[in-house]
């Protein structure tokens, strides 16, 4: 049995979390989900439910012709059904942080910015909060910086919004009407008590709490063999990190 | 012999003013970073940069080297060498305003003035501190009777007319028109800005638009003020179809920019060395 990566488990958890989607679209800095999304296209490629996948920093995999404001019209029609969202700081309302922590605007520690997000997570039915480091300073009761809300009043359209939270030790689902997490999945090599403990929001228990799930042979075979070296054209020092050093 | 008056990469950075507001493309269409270096070398000040939608090295360069007053943007991040030091300094130590915004909004506001509408409206935004920390943004009651959700509130944003505009491209034709293939955002910078300057790969020697194809991922030269050859001109960046980004230039740019002192010193060696032709 060869040694499967952490990061390969990830990728594994988010491509099943892609199987009803038409449409996936993938933003800046995302080579997890990029990997995931490419992952799901080639599992489903004889079926009849194909999956598009766009990357916007790929040449090949970028479908839009429109220039990069394609997205957003795109996303504003409903044609993206999944999108990906990270954050500095995600907060128990799946309220998210891009921009820093501290006190705007002279912030203690600055971040790039807010990317879409503003639209993407009011539009996309499908966002998927994935934020690797999961620690109290991650996941924090209340974020420093609103980027983008995680729930809104009913006078704002927004057929969109936060389904999932992933992170190497969890999956959460968000509940819009409770306005909170609950834990669905757990990576095996921590407990409950070690989620709790690095999480800085109250999140919702689950009885049927599962673990992440353990990619087969298969799946890595064609992760390894086929997806690797896609990703390696377009995240080149992700790649080259996990799969080619 | 070309059709148009071929200027160089020093007369387009002259160009640039104090206080102007600068366009700036994002990493993957094309950064003219010949230019970016005449302009640090003339210790241009005070520019406002309006990113579509963010930068990565140009504007980290621009801004570590005091050039820069202020900049709008939705990111500023050297991807995947990174955050931007420089960028993330100024902002710690309140060297430069910033007009925190998101890709959409920084799209609508140049598409209303390529409408000449005083303003667009956009989705979304509402909720977020970007908002609130936005006193030139504005929201409405949707005045229409056309949409789903009852008493909807809608953001407005102002046009805004950018000054100058620089990016690097593949190639200009005889004529003075630019490839830019389906980076349309370069078309919409274009039609929102004043000047609108042109460094290419290469001149060649034909029409674009004697081929549909082709002039279908044309910048008409009516849009374009000057065009100057600068091979290599995106460097460290990448240019579709030409060269990838400088791996081994971009870690050693982020390393050496964590720290102003190792920064300057980063920069002395790379302004003077002669990374591009055709200056």
């Amino acid at each position: 049995m060869t040694e499967i990566f952490q990061s390969e488990i990830i990728i594994s958890e988010i491509s099943n979390l892609l199987k009803d989607d038409k449409h996936v679209a993938i933003g800046a800095a995302s080579p997890i989900p990029g990997s995931a999304a490419l992952l799901a296209q080639e599992e489903r490629k004889n079926t009849n439910l194909k999956l598009q996948v766009t990357i916007l920093h790929s040449q090949k995999f970028n479908n839009f012709t429109d220039g990069s404001r394609e997205l957003f019209d795109a996303s504003a029609q409903g044609r993206i059904d999944t999108f990906f969202l990270g954050g500095v700081q995600i907060d128990g309302e799946a309220n998210i942080n891009l921009v820093g922590t501290g006190r705007y605007p002279k912030l203690d520690k600055r971040f790039s910015g807010s990317f879409g997000s503003a639209l993407m997570y009011f539009v996309v039915p499908k966002i998927i909060l994935f934020r690797e480091e999961h620690t109290p300073r991650t996941l924090v009761k209340k974020v420093d910086f609103i980027s983008a809300p995680g729930i809104s009043p009913p006078n704002i359209y927004r057929p969109g919004g936060p389904k999932y939270l992933i992170t190497n030790k969890a999956l959460f689902s968000f509940n819009k009407k409770k306005k909170n997490f609950k834990i669905e999945k757990i990576n095996p090599e921590f407990t409950l008590n070690e989620v709790i403990k690095s999480t800085g929001f109250e999140f919702k228990t689950n009885k049927n709490l599962k673990y992440f799930t353990m990619p087969s042979q298969k799946r890595i075979h064609i992760l390894r063999n086929l997806i690797a070296p896609k990703v390696l054209n377009f995240y080149p020092q992700f790649a080259k990190k996990l799969w080619f050093n | 012999m070309v059709n148009f008056t071929q200027i160089t990469v020093k007369d387009i950075a002259k160009e640039v003013k104090d206080n102007c507001l600068l366009g700036i493309p994002a990493d993957y269409s094309g950064v003219p970073m010949s230019v970016t270096i005449e302009i640090i070398k003339n210790k241009t000040k005070g520019l406002r940069l309006y990113c579509l939608p963010l930068t990565t090295i140009q504007g980290d360069m621009l801004i570590g080297s005091g050039c820069v007053n202020e900049i709008e943007t939705a990111a500023v991040t050297l991807g995947e060498y990174g955050q931007a030091p420089r960028f993330q300094d100024a902002i710690e130590n309140s060297k430069i305003n910033i007009k925190d915004s998101t890709c959409p909004a920084l799209h609508a506001q140049l598409q209303a003035t390529e409408k000449s509408v005083p303003f667009m409206p956009l989705r979304g935004i509402l909720g977020s501190d970007l908002y609130n920390n936005r006193n030139d943004w504005s929201v409405i009651d949707n005045p229409m009777n056309n949409s789903n959700t009852n008493d909807e509130k809608i953001v407005i944003l102002p046009a805004v007319q950018l000054d100058i505009l620089i990016f690097h491209a593949s190639k200009a034709d005889i004529n003075g028109n630019v490839q830019i293939g389906r980076r349309r955002e370069l078309a919409t910078l274009a039609h929102a800005s004043k000047k609108v300057y042109v460094t290419v790969e290469e001149i060649v020697d034909e029409d674009f638009f004697d081929s549909e194809l082709k002039a279908a991922a044309t910048l008409p030269s009516l849009y374009v003020d000057g065009i100057s050859l600068a091979k290599n001109g995106a460097w460290p960046c990448g240019l579709t179809d030409y060269y990838d980004i400088d791996t081994i230039e971009m870690s050693k740019y982020a390393n050496a920019a964590k720290y102003q002192e190792t920064f300057d010193e980063y920069m002395r060696d790379f302004i003077s060395q002669n990374n591009y032709s055709n200056i």
